[in-house]
């Protein structure tokens, strides 16, 4: 208990935080910054996977959310069947060319040694094949794209509950970044860095310009909801008499019966997209907890120390018989599946994906930042990192705003400086998270939660 | 005829374009390797770093605009120029000093290094956009053409046009004259000589007595210098928003990388790499062959490689074939 007393000591004033914006501001926001909060937990998690057990460092991290929201779309979105008809057949074969070509790249690379020659031939083959591949997929897509394009003019989806989208985006993350891995984890860490955060950008361009999968940026709205609408709650008996129930005490102080009917609807409304976020907290939690409990025991387990061996010192581990190469590649995956797991969820949350607003900025660097100021390698810090940076990166207007007000109070309201300073009160959450990266990097290099290792 | 107008053509859309937006990013990609070869660390601030001297620049143009100061026919940016870069020095030296040169003493590793360089990223875009704000801003003045369209026309009686803007050919001109005077610098005089020994080989230039507060004093403000005219530059040619240079920062690592991080010279060409690429790639040739080709030949779509909505991702791709094939760059910069 003692030694964990600083973990409880964080958390709960973290809490205290989230339920002080419930009362002076409203349990509306409150609720919606828990939530993004918990899906930034999931996406630290991720990243601390791979930088704090592993020592691998992914600047992809936007790129993998973004597959999530992908997968959230492929499941949930009813499939449109005259895109299907119009253009399937055509995907089809394209998407079977494409695994036929990847099979004979492959089948080149086994079969012959690696000469000048081999380079030529594997690189013809995939010229030829994006050749042939766009050729027979431009009419399909064309087509596709025709159909019905102001609501459709993309295949659709499989029409499942969108729930599963959360299992399938791990999956399309993991597949992306065993790819990714492959390719780039031989580099050193910089390089790594460099590479991911552009081969992120190219998974962006990609789910931005191939409107027959994903719409591109004209958006996918109105995906299904794990949770009731706000509008079918609004009329059911039950909630009324629960929403009667909790604000009985302001009710009975109004007499008016108009009165009283009125300010119910009111308390309806506001408890309905209450209740729809709690609903959402639940399902968030329960992911965040069992992520927790996989990673904590995956910490302490053999597999964790090998793994903390392999980043403290890569040499000594390959010495010890540790395959570095295999283990990184599982890190990095598993990490980008967790990733992948929080893309999803946060399309969930929304109701929408919108490929133009994945920005590095927000996906990547922010991340990371919550990643550093948490504590790298303990995953109660990389929660309470995402909790905090996001408390603050939502709160920081607000904060900013009070600040401004208070230094210039001296200053006439319509003083260029004031008006100024006010309008880009937006700007200081990007000021506000740089000064503590680097206050943390400098007085508290390993974070607020320290990584802590016990020997049992 | 043909043959001549399908030239003009290519000259217009792919060569011109092509030099001036190479020039810009081979000044990124020189600052980058400069900082990566000497300090030894990717700084993800570099967009955010030519964004705060743009914006200087941009500061005193209108300064100069108001008061009535200009160079005719030359936009009054040139003028504003290095005004702004003494004030980027003194950024960079002052976030040298409270920030980058703590690590440096203590020889934290590189992955370290480049997390405060995101750390200052955020607070330089956030000053940036606190005192000019984020949105798209044109600060050009002076004569737009040197070439227009219509003149060229006229003047030689083909049916293409060749427009050259003034910019571009200030941008071709700025940057030529930059980099050949920072080559002299760094392989004729003796500092410059003792910057390269530096980044060879840190230990083996502290025993032959270099300076290292010196060393790094005068890269960061080569790199002062070179992000200032980059950006503004840039600015130029298109327009200034903070944005904008933030996302740039990545064909301008790709440069550097394709080109042999460490490597100036490498650095230069790898920014006319990319940049000519990502043009040629993504132009549509139909009119160029319709030129050239016999009529019963003339092709039915755009004939276009990629569409132009994949700009950036035929930079990255650039980079990653050039990582897994030939990780130190095309001109050999350090090994990875």
């Amino acid at each position: 208990m003692r030694k964990n007393l600083n973990v409880i000591a964080a958390y709960s004033i973290m809490m205290g935080l989230i339920v002080l914006v419930g009362i002076f501001q409203s349990w509306n926001i409150a609720l919606s910054i828990f939530n993004l909060c918990l899906i930034s937990a999931v996406m630290t998690m991720g990243a601390n996977i791979q930088w704090g057990y592993a020592g691998l460092i992914n600047f992809g991290i936007m790129g993998y959310t973004a597959l999530g929201g992908l997968a959230a779309v492929l499941i949930s979105v009813n499939p449109v069947q005259e895109a299907w008809s119009a253009g399937g057949s055509n995907i089809l074969f394209s998407l079977f060319l494409i695994v036929g070509m990847v099979l004979a790249v492959r089948y080149v690379l086994k079969k012959y040694e690696k000469t000048q020659k081999r380079t030529y031939i594997i690189s013809t083959i995939i010229i030829l094949g994006i050749i042939i591949i766009r050729f027979v997929s431009e009419p399909g897509i064309e087509a596709i794209e025709e159909v019905d394009p102001a609501k459709t003019g993309f295949l659709g989806g499989l029409g499942l509950p969108i729930i599963f989208s959360w299992i399938v985006g791990a999956l399309f993350a993991g597949g992306l970044a065993f790819v990714i891995g492959k390719v780039a984890l031989g580099l050193r860490a910089d390089y790594l860095a460099i590479a991911t955060l552009l081969i992120s950008e190219i998974v962006i361009a990609i789910i931005k310009h191939e409107d027959w999968l994903t719409r591109g940026v004209k958006n996918v709205i109105g995906l299904k909801r794990p949770a009731p609408y706000e509008v079918n709650l609004q009329q059911t008996e039950w909630f009324i008499n629960l929403v009667e129930k909790f604000n009985l005490s302001k009710l009975n102080l109004i007499s008016d019966f108009a009165e009283r009917q009125a300010a119910l609807n009111q308390f309806v409304i506001e408890g309905s997209s209450v209740f729809v976020k709690l609903c959402y907290s639940g399902l968030f939690l329960i992911v965040v907890i069992i992520l927790l409990i996989l990673t904590q025991k995956a910490l302490y387990s053999p597999w964790g120390r090998m793994m903390r061996a392999i980043r403290d010192n890569e040499e000594a581990a390959n010495a010890m018989g540790k395959n570095v190469v295999k283990q990184h590649l599982l890190i990095f995956v598993l990490g980008s599946a967790i990733v992948g797991i929080a893309g999803a969820m946060l399309v969930t949350q929304d109701g929408l994906f919108t490929p133009g607003s994945y920005r590095p900025m927000r996906y990547t660097f922010l991340i990371w930042v919550m990643v550093i100021v948490g504590g790298s390698g303990n995953n109660f810090g990389a929660i309470l990192g995402g909790f905090v940076v996001w408390f603050l990166w939502i709160e920081s207007a607000p904060i900013g705003l009070y600040l401004v007000n208070l230094t210039t109070a001296g200053l006439d309201d319509a003083h260029f400086l004031k008006v100024h300073l006010i309008e880009s009160v937006p700007y200081f959450r990007f000021l506000m998270m740089g000064a503590g990266l680097l206050l943390i990097m400098r007085y508290r290099p390993k974070g607020i939660l320290p990584e802590k290792i016990e020997i049992k | 005829m043909d043959f001549v107008n399908a030239i003009i053509l290519l000259l217009n859309y792919i060569f011109v374009p092509a030099l001036a937006y190479g020039s810009q990013l081979a000044l990124g990609a020189i600052f980058v390797t400069l900082i990566y070869g000497i300090l030894r660390f990717a700084n993800f601030a570099t967009g955010d770093m030519m964004s705060f001297g743009t914006m200087f620049t941009i500061l005193f143009t209108w300064y100069f605009q108001s008061v009535g100061i200009g160079l005719g026919f030359l936009p009054t940016a040139l003028l504003a120029i290095p005004f702004a870069i003494i004030f980027m020095i003194g950024y960079m030296l002052l976030i040298d000093k409270f920030v980058f040169k703590y690590y440096r003493v203590s020889k934290s590793p590189p992955v370290q290094l480049a997390m405060v360089s995101i750390g200052v990223m955020f607070v330089t875009q956030a000053v940036v956009r606190i005192i000019i704000g984020p949105s798209d801003r044109r600060f050009f003045d002076g004569e737009k053409f040197l070439i227009k369209a219509g003149e060229f026309k006229e003047m030689t009686g083909l049916n293409e046009g060749l427009a050259i803007k003034s910019t571009q050919v200030i941008t071709i001109f700025v940057t030529l004259i930059l980099v050949s005077t920072l080559f002299w610098f760094l392989n004729k005089t003796k500092t410059g000589k003792s910057m390269k020994a530096y980044s060879d080989n840190e230990d083996l230039a502290l025993l032959s007595g270099i300076d290292p507060k010196k060393i790094v004093m005068i890269t960061w403000i080569i790199a002062g210098i070179l992000a200032t005219i980059g950006g503004a530059l840039y600015g130029l040619d298109k327009s200034f928003k903070p944005f904008t240079y933030f996302n740039n920062m990545l064909p301008i690592f790709a440069a550097a990388i394709v080109g042999g991080i460490g490597n100036p010279f490498g650095a230069f060409l790898g920014g006319y790499v990319i940049a000519f690429s990502e043009i040629l790639l993504t132009y549509a040739y139909r009119k160029f062959f319709m030129y050239i080709l016999p009529e019963s030949m003339e092709p039915g779509g755009l004939v276009q490689l990629l569409s132009t909505d994949y700009k950036f991702a035929v930079s990255f791709s650039i980079l990653v074939i050039v990582l897994l094939y030939r990780p130190s760059g095309i001109f050999k910069g350090k090994v990875l």
